[in-house]
Formats: C-alpha cells, sequence, structure tokens
C-alpha cells in the first residue's frame, strides 16, 4: 500500500472541529503544580506531537488521560465535541476511544503475535471458543495491509524490538474496534534505530490517514516530532509554551521553546577522545546496551556525567563498565588495563570499583531485611570473628555508616524498607563508598530523593570527589548533572555526541544538548569530532 | 500420592520468603512489640497448649516419660532432614530430591554393609558422597542450566527413587552393622533419650549458627532475597547456590544414615513419607521465632509440635492417616497464616 502522500499543509485543521480537546487542565501533587492551565487541541488525521524535557508534564497529562490521576477541579474535556467527564474514571479511556502505547510496550514475549494481538478477548473471555486459524487469517490480512512482514504464529520474543512496536500500536487500535479516536504513543521509539521509525510512523500515518483517528506522540527527541507530527505542543514545567503547525517550525524555535532559554547548540564543544591531564580512569571502546564505542576518561576528583535521550545509551553503559551486564571495551583505572569482556561484579569490587545502581528496591538493598544487613553485605567477609560473624563490629561499622551519611532514623535495626527515599539512597551509598573506591559509578542517584537527601546526598559526592576519587554519574537529571559534574558528556546512538564544561554546566544547556542530540547523523558528528 | 500436594501448596509463597517482604524480622516501632513477641512465641505456645490439653486428656497415656522419651527421641531423622532443608529454601530454591537422598543414602548404606560386607565405616562415607553428588547435580543443573530447581529436584527425587529400587531389588534390606543401631537408638545414659536425639541437637545447633552467625549464612539469605542486590554486591550467587544445594544433599544423607542405624536396615519408599512433614515443619517454623524467615530454631519446635499433635491424636484413637491430614494441614495453614501476617504488618506500616 503507498503511504498517504498528504501533507499538513494541505490540510486546514482550524476548519475542522478538534477531535479531542482540552481547556484549563491543570494538577497539582502537595504544593507541587505540575500541570497548569493547559489547553490542547489535536485535528483528525494528525499526528500530534507533545514535546517537552522531563518533568514538564507531558507523563501528568498521559495519566489523566489514563484517569491513572484525576485532574483538578475547572478542567473540561470534550471527545468529537462530546464533554467528557473528568476526571476519567481508571481504564475508561477504552470506552471512550483512547488506547496507549507505552515504552515498555506491554506485550507478553513468551506468546505469539497473534495471542498477543488478541490478549483482550482473551482476558475478557468472550464466546466460548477462540478461532485460531481465524484470528492469525485476520492477523496476517493487517500486517499485509501496512506492507509488513510478520508471522503471526512467531513468538513475540524471537521478533525485532521495531516488530514490537508494530504489533503494540496495531493491538492498540484493534482494542478500539469501531469508535477508534485517539491514538496515543508514549515514547514507543525510544530503543529503535532512525529507519525503523520511519517505518513505524509510515503505519501510523496510514491509521489516521483517513480521517476518523488522531494520534499524540509525546517524545523528548525534537526531531522525531518535526518530522513525524503535523502539530506539536510544547510544555515546560507544566505550562503551555506554544502550539504550533510542525511544518515551518525551526530546531531553533523549538529548543528555546523547551528550554526556556535561546541557546545554541552549536556552541557546545566536540566530543573528545584526547587524554587530559591527570586521568585515573578511562574507557575505551565501550559496547554495551545501547551504547555503540564509547571513550572517555576520568581525572582524579573529577566528577563526569553521561546523559542523553532514552535510548541512546547513557542509561546502560555504567553497568557494562561494573561487568553486571555483558559488554566489550577496556577500562584502565590507576594504570592497569583491564577488558570489560571479562569484568563481573565480583572482580570489579576486588579492583575497588563500586557501582549504585538506580533501582533501590531491586538493586540496592533487600527491603525486608535490616539497614544493618544491607549496608554490610559487601564487608560481610571482613567481620569474621573465631565464632562466625563478628557481631559488635557489624553493628558498629553500621551505626557509622548511618552517622556519616545522616541515615534517618538512625537506627541500624530498622528494616530497609521502613526508611523514606532519600534516606535509602544514602543507606545505598554508604554500603557503597565505606570501603575506600578507587572508581564511582553512580546511576540516577537521586532518583525519587526528597530535596533535604538530595543536596545532602550532592554535598557527599562532592567531598568523595575532593578526597581524589574519580566519579561518572549516568542521569537524566539535568539539575543534578549541573549540580554535582564537573563535565557532561552528551550520548546520542550510543556514542558520545558533545561535551559540556564550565559555564555550559547548566540545566538549559544540558537539556538543549540532549533534545538536539538526534538532529545531526552520527556519520555528521564524526567529522566533526576529527 | 498425598506427598505431592506439599511443593504446589508452597509455590504460593516463594522459597525464600516464606512470609514475603515487609515482614519484620526486629521491632521497628514499639507499638507493633506486642505483636511481634505473640507472633514470634505463638508456635511455641502453641505446642505447650497442645501438650497441656492432652496430658490433661491421657494422663496415664500421653503424660508420662516414657511418652516424653518417644516424642522427644524419635524425630532425629525428621529433624535433621528439615534442617538440611533450610539451606535451599533461604537462597530462594526447592528441594523436593532430599527424601529420595535420605532413602538413597539409608540403601547404600544398607546394600553396601549388610549385602555385600563392606565395613560400616567406609559404607557411611559412601552414603555421605552420594548425598553430595546429588545436591551438586541438583545445584548445577539449576545453576547452569539455569532450570527451576522444583522440576530439578522433581525429577532427581523421581530417578534416585528408581535407582533405590533397583539397588534393593525393592525389598527391604537388614542386617547392618549393630554398632550403627547402638550409635543410633542405643545409649540411653542422658535423661533416657536415645543418642539420635542429640544428632538432632547438633545439627539444628550447628545449622543456626551457619544460618545467623556466618558470612555464608548471611549471603545465602541475600541470594534468596534480593538475588540482583547480591549479584552487585559482588556475592558468588551461583556458587552459593550450588552450596545450598550441595548441603541439603550431605544433611540428607546423614539423615539417611541415622534413618539406617534407628531400622537396623533400610526399605525402598518409607523414606519418602519423610517430605511433606519437612516441608511443613520448614514452613511452619518460618511463623515463629524470626517470623518471615526460615530458621533453626523454629524448624525444631515444628518438627516436635507436629509430632506431639500426631502422637496425641493417635492417643485418642485416631487412625494412622491422621498423620497425613496433620502434617499436610499445617503446612497449609502455615503458609496461610504467613501471608495473613504479612498484609496485616504491611498495613500496620501505611
Amino acid at each position: 500500500m503507498i503511504p498517504s502522500t498528504s501533507t499538513p499543509s494541505e490540510r486546514t485543521p482550524e476548519a475542522l472541529a478538534p477531535l479531542l480537546k482540552i481547556e484549563n487542565l491543570s494538577k497539582t501533587f502537595g504544593g507541587l503544580t505540575a500541570l497548569s492551565h493547559v489547553d490542547l487541541d489535536v485535528f483528525p488525521g494528525q499526528i500530534h506531537g507533545l514535546l517537552g524535557e522531563n518533568g514538564s508534564g507531558k507523563s501528568t497529562l498521559i495519566k489523566i488521560l489514563s484517569g491513572f490521576y484525576t485532574s483538578d477541579a475547572g478542567a473540561r474535556a470534550w471527545l468529537r465535541g462530546t464533554p467528557i467527564t473528568l476526571p476519567i474514571a481508571p481504564g475508561y479511556f477504552r470506552q471512550l476511544g483512547i488506547s496507549f502505547v507505552h515504552q515498555d510496550l506491554g506485550l507478553v514475549p513468551e506468546l505469539s503475535v497473534v495471542e498477543n494481538l488478541r490478549i483482550s478477548t482473551i482476558v475478557a473471555g468472550r464466546g466460548p471458543l477462540i478461532n485460531w486459524k481465524k484470528e492469525q487469517a485476520i492477523a496476517a490480512e493487517t500486517f499485509a495491509r501496512f506492507g509488513l512482514s510478520i508471522d503471526p504464529r512467531e513468538t513475540v520474543d524471537r521478533l525485532g524490538d521495531t516488530d514490537r512496536a508494530l504489533i503494540a500500536i496495531l493491538r492498540a487500535v484493534s482494542e478500539l474496534g469501531d469508535h477508534r479516536a485517539l491514538l496515543v504513543l508514549d515514547e514507543p521509539t525510544v530503543f529503535l534505530p532512525k529507519e525503523d521509525t520511519d517505518l513505524l510512523f509510515r503505519v501510523v500515518k496510514e491509521l489516521v490517514a483517513d480521517g476518523g483517528m488522531s494520534a499524540l506522540l509525546v517524545s523528548h527527541d525534537m526531531t522525531e516530532v518535526l518530522e513525524h507530527t503535523d502539530r506539536v505542543t510544547v510544555l515546560r514545567t507544566g505550562e503551555v509554551q506554544a502550539h504550533l503547525d510542525t511544518a515551518g517550525t525551526t530546531d531553533e524555535q523549538l529548543v528555546q521553546l523547551i528550554v526556556g532559554r535561546s541557546l545554541r547548540p552549536a556552541k557546545q564543544a566536540a566530543p573528545t577522545n584526547t587524554h587530559h591531564a591527570g586521568a585515573v580512569a578511562r574507557v575505551d571502546d565501550l559496547v554495551t546496551g545501547h551504547v555503540d564505542g564509547l571513550s572517555f576518561d576520568v581525572a582524579a576528583g573529577e566528577i563526569v556525567g553521561l546523559t542523553g535521550l532514552a535510548g541512546s545509551g547513557f542509561e546502560d553503559a555504567l553497568a557494562g563498565i561494573y561487568g553486571a551486564t555483558p559488554a566489550t571495551g577496556q577500562l584502565t583505572l590507576v594504570g592497569t588495563r583491564t577488558s570489560l569482556k571479562d569484568a563481573s561484579p565480583r572482580d570489579s569490587l576486588k579492583t575497588g570499583i563500586v557501582y549504585v545502581p538506580a533501582d533501590r528496591k531491586t538493586q540496592g538493598g533487600v527491603g525486608e531485611l535490616t539497614v544493618e544487613q544491607n549496608v554490610t553485605l559487601p564487608v560481610i567477609g571482613k567481620f569474621r570473628s573465631w565464632f562466625g560473624l563478628n557481631a559488635a563490629g557489624l553493628s558498629r561499622r553500621a551505626e557509622e555508616i548511618a552517622e556519616s551519611y545522616d541515615i534517618r532514623p538512625r537506627n541500624p535495626g530498622a528494616l530497609f524498607s521502613t526508611l523514606s527515599g532519600g534516606n535509602q539512597q544514602k543507606a545505598v551509598l554508604g554500603k557503597w563508598l565505606q570501603d575506600d573506591p578507587q572508581l564511582i559509578l553512580l546511576q540516577e542517584p537521586t532518583q525519587g530523593v526528597d530535596i533535604g537527601a538530595r543536596s545532602i546526598i550532592f554535598e557527599l559526592l562532592r567531598t568523595t570527589a575532593a578526597g581524589g576519587v574519580p566519579i561518572i554519574c549516568a542521569s537524566s537529571d539535568y539539575d543534578q548533572l549541573a549540580a554535582v559534574c564537573d563535565r557532561v558528556i552528551v550520548l546520542a546512538h550510543g556514542r558520545p555526541h558533545a561535551e559540556l564544561t564550565g559555564a555550559d554546566l547548566t540545566h538549559e544547556a544540558i537539556a538543549a544538548s540532549v533534545i538536539t542530540s538526534l538532529t545531526e547523523t552520527p556519520a555528521l558528528l564524526k567529522e566533526s569530532v576529527s | 500420592m498425598t506427598t505431592t500436594t506439599a511443593p504446589v501448596t508452597s509455590t504460593d509463597a516463594a522459597p525464600g520468603s516464606p512470609a514475603g517482604p515487609g515482614k519484620p524480622g526486629r521491632p521497628a516501632m514499639p507499638a507493633r512489640n506486642f505483636w511481634l513477641h505473640t507472633e514470634r512465641y505463638a508456635l511455641l505456645i502453641a505446642w505447650l497448649v497442645v501438650i497441656i490439653v492432652f496430658s490433661i486428656t491421657l494422663p496415664n497415656t500421653f503424660f508420662t516419660v516414657g511418652n516424653l522419651q518417644n516424642v522427644l527421641g524419635s524425630q532425629a531423622v525428621l529433624l535433621i532432614l528439615a534442617l538440611g532443608l533450610l539451606f535451599p529454601l533461604t537462597a530462594g530454591e526447592f528441594d523436593l530430591s532430599v527424601a529420595s537422598t535420605l532413602s538413597m543414602s539409608s540403601m547404600t548404606v544398607a546394600v553396601l554393609n549388610a549385602q555385600m560386607g563392606v565395613p560400616l565405616l567406609p559404607s557411611l562415607a559412601a552414603a555421605l558422597v552420594v548425598g553430595l553428588l546429588v545436591g551438586l547435580l541438583n545445584g548445577v543443573l539449576v545453576v547452569k542450566f539455569k532450570i527451576d530447581s522444583f522440576i530439578v529436584t522433581l525429577g532427581s527425587a523421581t530417578v534416585m527413587l528408581g535407582l533405590v529400587q533397583w539397588m534393593s531389588n525393592s525389598s527391604s534390606v537388614t542386617g547392618i552393622d549393630s554398632a550403627l543401631v547402638q550409635a543410633t537408638v542405643g545409649f540411653r545414659g542422658i535423661l533416657g533419650m536415645p543418642l539420635q536425639f542429640f544428632y538432632g541437637l547438633i545439627a539444628a545447633a550447628v545449622i543456626l549458627i551457619i544460618l545467623t552467625s556466618t558470612p555464608i549464612g548471611r549471603r545465602l539469605l541475600f541470594v534468596g532475597r534480593g538475588r540482583q542486590v547480591a549479584e552487585l554486591s559482588g556475592l558468588n550467587v551461583n556458587r552459593l547456590r550450588i552450596g545450598a544445594f550441595v548441603a541439603s544433599g550431605l544433611v540428607a544423607s546423614i539423615a539417611g544414615i541415622v534413618y539406617a542405624g534407628s531400622l537396623g536396615g533400610a526399605d525402598p519408599s518409607s523414606g519418602q513419607s519423610f517430605l511433606l512433614p519437612a516441608f511443613a515443619a520448614c514452613y511452619l517454623g518460618a511463623t515463629a521465632i524470626v517470623p518471615g524467615r526460615f530458621n533453626a530454631v523454629g524448624t525444631f519446635i515444628a518438627v516436635f509440635f507436629l509430632f506431639t499433635g500426631v502422637v496425641g491424636l493417635q492417643m485418642l484413637g485416631a487412625q494412622s492417616y491422621v498423620q497425613q491430614l496433620f502434617y499436610g494441614g499445617a503446612l497449609i495453614v502455615a503458609v496461610a497464616l504467613s501471608q495473613a501476617i504479612r498484609r496485616q504488618s504491611a498495613k500496620a506500616h501505611k
């Protein structure tokens, strides 16, 4: 089938009634405003981009549509001109004709394509028997209509990321039946290569082409929005900055709207592969997860930040360096070079490399054990006595950690799960930093942490670095990167895209660099490096 | 076979956490101390209540020194077996092969010593090697081939059952060196108790210390409760998991030796009847002393609580099937109780 050839300019959305209309939508959490008087018009047959950085309110808006959050009083919404009662009851979106494709896609990898497509029928248990032959035929027909070669009998875990995303999209649409209205795409493409993103949007364009449906695309990635949407709404700190026709909108305009300040991305220094003076840790040719050839070094006492869009690889680099996930490349630490192929957490710890994972609940600590048991786990072998464990020594160590990392309540016997997020994080830091590490790898060190604990943790990191320890911090929190880092490397497509230092280490500059990180192709980038 | 109900029931509560997350190991808030203490000693209190009730109703048969010696002195095999099971359960794994390992160990002793005339000590050593190898095989299959321990040990248990039938020609073997019999049920010098009672005590003490007061015990706990945390903390998770199976295999073979000693021989099938009671004792024990955690003292109390109930009911005239009802029921009640308490304490947190 030929992709839709209509361009946004050929249609005149203003002449049409909006398919989804939202007015005066606000949401406050406690005293914090997540959304403030947001208006939104999505016109039929269009792909509408919703753009903004982390914390701009995009997710809150989506979660209100899905009924996960209730909106504040005063908001009004219409679908095809019919008022929608707000707040939307959880799960009611389907009856309204709205469906969602989230980043995790929500597929069951062990089941076949056709089983995944019909999962709601199966769950609803309508009809005594499922005619799988018929279901397969319907699925095959749908795929053929969009020019896709997916075998409906294949199990999903044998498919590539793109086919999975397509299946999730087609399922979301098919579940709406005849009253389809709005397809919400919540960053479903972050892990896809560029060519595949194009294929995916070609399918979405065909889906909305007949004007019976619209798509709302939530994204961090400016390039994707510029290329594939008809209109775009930019949010910043919960407020609408602009509604624009995508055609005729430039990168610079969008960056300015998203970040809130005029910045020239070109100002960034090109990433360097040269040795910095006094580097004590160096990573060469790292390949792991979405990282595809990353080299950088860290000086004694330096804090280097890694960031980028989701899927750029910044989230995967540290686990690879630590040996927690398969990786290739080399790590040189105080003159000793090791291959990352053979790295394991065990060996990394022996050489003084520590990795503080982002997920406190499943990776950092065990909730149903005590703070003392958690913080002393890495050093438990050093607390032997003639008769098993040196219990007194262990509890003294735990008390010392609680004291120097300000863990509250100051009771190492308390269960780890009873601590607040900030105190859990302080405990996890104490667990890892207690034993004079040679290199510290931090993954999102202040995610879900209150402001007080956050500043204590920043202080801790600075003091630790001041002692000469190199630190690498992977984060998508630009304020945090700006506050603690001496240098920030922005990744795109698994490679270094830009390096920010000195006066460029501001929230705005980092954000601008990240959201434009996909506007240049990797090939061009390489040239600018040399 | 009634014993197969045990694992099916217990899969609902993951083996690593009999009571699931959120269960306190130590008091965190004074307000919850009362409940915690009640919970901790509930099983012990229940045992005392059972003793008192039967003592009042059966003053001439139950409330006697002879019966006390019977109750305490006859449960060593089950106790040792259940204690060994604590290692894989703590590491978050099932070992359904412990009863078959016990049978195989006792049959190895009987065949080598009684039928083939091998001296006693080499026969015992061979039985221990059998236990070690079974544990090693289970562990390697689970860890290296990434197969669910439930399936691996169900398979190895059945294979061993077949091997035992083959070794023994499907019939009982008697005539084991009387030295082993003496060393198990003989010498009633201390409190009139058979020696095997003290073996059970020693096993409980040793495993209590290993699980609570050594780095290995602490590490096993983390492997069972948070495998990712353990891995990222640099623990050799795979070696610990294999080690847990080796430990349960070895301890099961020790239980098999004691069993052979107490019978003076071995029979190919009766060892299977220990499987469900061993699981029941571990899960029931995990509701006591350190609620929410598999623990040696709780297991010790549970073994004797369950057997006291069975003995009392049988003295009241119940048929022998009451044993299965009691053990099976106890397992379900134990798991249900710990789930209920967990929900309660989760509420108390909010």
